[in-house]
């Protein structure tokens, strides 16, 4: 029951900013609703007992990339979006918003052949730092290491990309 | 734990948003915020199923796709700042072609 109460705790707040990401003009407004979102998605990490990935999620999430995003918004000081687009760019938006409501339909219909069932017994230890890394630097050791190669590959990119001359 | 439709429910009511964003917005910045919506919405689904399964995959595959999030912010940003700086604009509609 607490579990329950708890999600919703998280839930309705986790949908309400992720509106306001979608509906707010102002892409600071935005980025600080995803910010918000980032944060109560942490929390439903937590109740799933995925303490390290919760973590990570404020950590590189909320963090590192919401940072980068506000620094990008502020370096080029977009103004609001224009509130009203053409006739036809408004035909294009209802296109948009049936076809998001049909994907919608598909996975929720999809959800509900999915059997609730009892959730596994699983130890203390679950999603701990302990835990998570023994399977990381055995199972996933290959694609862990590729992931430090991707990274340095992105860094490299993006000053490569950004910057006017080299 | 809560029961697993719950969260699948979110995901989905997530990932749904996303894509709304991905597909109405016009900002090239608020539409790679959508993206990373539908990252975290895939990475609450995999949460979830290893939670109720017990499997310990699930945190190893969720690490994957925050560090793949990471990486596509980084490069998506330089990509928007370079368009910015050779037109003037980051509206999607506008941008089409690649050179300028």
């Amino acid at each position: 029951m607490a579990e329950k109460v708890l999600f919703l705790v998280f839930a309705v707040p986790l949908v309400a900013t992720a509106l306001g990401v979608l509906l707010s003009r102002n892409p600071v407004y935005a980025a600080i609703n995803l910010v918000a979102a980032f944060f109560c998605m942490a929390g439903i990490y937590v109740l799933l007992t995925a303490h390290l990935i919760a973590f990570m999620q404020v950590l590189v999430y909320a963090g590192a990339v919401m940072v980068l995003f506000l620094f990008v918004i502020m370096l080029l000081s977009l103004g609001d979006e224009s509130l009203v687009p053409g006739p036809s760019k408004r035909a294009m938006q209802w296109v948009g918003v049936a076809g998001a409501l049909a994907v919608a339909g598909v996975i929720g219909s999809a959800i509900s052949r999915v059997g609730d069932g009892a959730a596994a017994n699983v130890g203390g230890a679950f999603g701990t730092v302990k835990a998570v890394g023994r399977v990381l630097f055995t199972e996933y050791l290959l694609p862990f290491e590729a992931t430090s190669l991707l990274l340095l590959v992105a860094i490299v990119g993006a000053v490569v990309v950004a910057k006017e001359r080299i | 734990m809560a029961p697993l439709s719950w969260f699948l429910y979110l995901a989905a009511i997530l990932f749904t948003i996303g894509l709304a964003g991905v597909l109405l917005k016009r900002n090239a910045l608020i539409v790679m915020m959508s993206v990373e919506l539908m990252l975290n919405a895939a990475n609450l689904t995999f949460l979830a199923f290893a939670r109720q399964n017990g499997w310990a995959n699930g945190s190893a595959i969720a690490f994957f796709v925050i560090a793949v999030a990471a990486a596509e912010a980084a490069v998506g940003l330089a990509v928007v700042i370079a368009i910015y700086r050779s037109r003037g604009e980051i509206n999607v509609d506008e941008v089409r072609a690649l050179r300028e």
